[in-house]
């Protein structure tokens, strides 16, 4: 590898901003807001000095960004947004247009608690709602990940068998607004990676016109559903490709699911993004003791990879599931529910406990990883632990 | 129109054949017909003007022709529009 080493202290949130620079994405219609803004606030500084080509559209609402990049993407345009919390939420109807309508839209999501009461710190309750809407979800521990995912994403969203918009995601102030060494490609090295973009069927071509969006009812729609389900199908093989690829221009390998220490670990805890960072502290210090600990990250989300974690988790004694979201069904986190689906089908499954955390921003320290990690030890001897954990909270 | 399975169909509902509205026979909602009197028709043209799916044909002559069917709903706003009411709806028999 002949790479040039470039190195720039950057926030997770300038991270992306400096992708999106050398992606050079022919529209992004965005709207700021906390703690996203500073991706939006940089880009839109490249495109004042004239370091992109992109056509910037500062709309009026999250609706509307989602809503422009949908007609600029159909128009056979490479369309970016970013957004956060309220903004996602804003954005819900046209999330699932932008997927159902196949649109390989890319959006770096700065995960923020939502409302009310009204906070702008990190959870991931905006973007495990919309994990149902079709787009494909990754999840990222750093700036560098951050970085590095969103150029791979593209490729991912825009490959022929999947065609779905995809979020890339970090963690609101925690990664977005820390800064951290950050290893950057080539501009050529990225514009070679994402290649020329060619949708099939675009707006502007006018010598053969289509319809985006029609009426559909009950004699196509479910048709047209399928397809997107064939396409999810395709992910994982698509991604592990893009992936290498990546790992060929950076020398950084990402995977699906991505595991600290589980060769030989007997519990485990899992959880995202930049808790996972913190937690590879403890799992350290706790292997320094000879504790057989580890760690899982689904790096994707959207599409589950079920049957790899289940391969993974099974043969544990015990796992932690770590959710800084809630859902409010009563039972329990949303990846808890994904997990121990994932592990229906094994004969021997481990004892699995949950943990709502971070809620709000409330931190997460490496005292609360120990604390698991001990409660995980106690399920081993044979003793009763809370099956769900409020950790952080004060009671 | 036949309908197609999931893996022949263009994806996300795109329709790449532009002008196929003419396919879509829309003629199988009805459940009113009309039945036209054309003793008492007088050749306004009214029902051609409101027909809001261009089912009515009209003659070289410029009166009436046939009602097509394949695209009539049977939404009867002809009959309610005709100033001498020879168009009325009746339930289809199917």
């Amino acid at each position: 590898m002949n790479n040039k080493l470039i190195i720039k202290p950057l926030t997770g949130a300038a991270a992306v901003s400096e992708a999106m620079r050398q992606i050079d994405p022919d529209v992004v219609a965005a709207y700021p807001i906390t703690p996203q803004t500073d991706i939006v606030m940089k880009f839109s500084q490249f495109v004042n000095d004239g370091k992109v080509t992109t056509e910037f559209v500062p709309v009026e609402s999250e609706h509307s960004a989602m809503s422009a990049c949908v007609g600029a993407s159909a128009a056979g345009a490479r369309a970016m947004t970013a957004t956060a919390s309220a903004g996602l939420a804003l954005m819900w109807e046209i999330l699932y247009i932008a997927a159902s309508n196949r649109l390989p839209i890319v959006m770096p999501v700065v995960n923020r608690a939502l409302s009310a009461p009204i906070n702008i710190h990190c959870d991931h309750s905006d973007t495990m709602g919309a994990r149902d809407s079709g787009w494909i979800q990754i999840y990222c521990e750093s700036a560098q990940e951050a970085y590095d995912n969103v150029i791979a994403a593209m490729r991912i969203a825009e490959h022929e068998k999947i065609m779905l918009p995809v979020m890339v995601c970090q963690d609101g102030f925690i990664t977005s607004h820390a800064m951290e060494r950050v290893d950057i490609l080539e501009d050529d090295k990225v514009k070679q990676f994402v290649g020329e973009l060619n949708l099939p069927f675009p707006l502007l071509d006018t010598d053969n016109p289509v319809t985006y969006g029609p009426l559909d009812l009950f004699d196509y729609y479910f048709e047209h559903k399928r397809q997107q389900s064939e396409a999810i199908s395709h992910v994982f093989e698509v991604t592990d490709k893009i992936y290498n690829e990546f790992e060929k221009i950076s020398g950084r390998k990402y995977n699906r699911v991505e595991t600290y220490e589980m060769e030989d670990a007997e519990t485990a805890i899992v959880a995202l993004n930049s808790t996972i960072g913190t937690a590879k502290d403890v799992v350290d210090t706790l292997r320094q003791k000879g504790e057989k600990v580890g760690l899982l990250f689904p790096r994707m989300f959207r599409p589950f990879p079920a049957e790899e974690i289940a391969e993974i988790l099974a043969r544990l004694s015990a796992v932690a599931v770590l959710d800084r979201s809630e859902t409010f069904s009563g039972t329990g986190g949303p990846m808890l529910a994904d997990i121990k689906s994932a592990l229906y089908e094994k004969e021997n499954k481990p004892v699995i406990l949950n943990y709502i955390y971070g809620l709000g921003g409330r931190e997460i320290n490496p005292a609360h990883i120990e604390q698991v990690f001990s409660d995980l030890k106690e399920v081993q001897k044979g003793n009763e632990v809370e099956k769900l954990t409020y950790l952080g909270v004060r009671e | 129109m036949s309908e197609k399975g999931w893996k022949d169909l263009a994806a996300g509902g795109k329709i790449t054949e532009p002008g196929n509205a003419a396919q879509y026979k829309t003629g199988d909602w009805r459940t009113f017909i009309p039945d036209v009197d054309r003793e008492k028709c007088i050749n306004c043209l009214f029902c051609y003007l409101y027909c809001p799916d261009m089912a009515i044909e009209v003659k070289e002559d410029s009166t009436l022709g046939e009602i097509k069917l394949d695209y009539c709903k049977g939404c009867g706003i002809c009959s309610s529009v005709c100033p001498v009411k020879c168009i009325e709806m009746k339930k289809e028999e199917k």
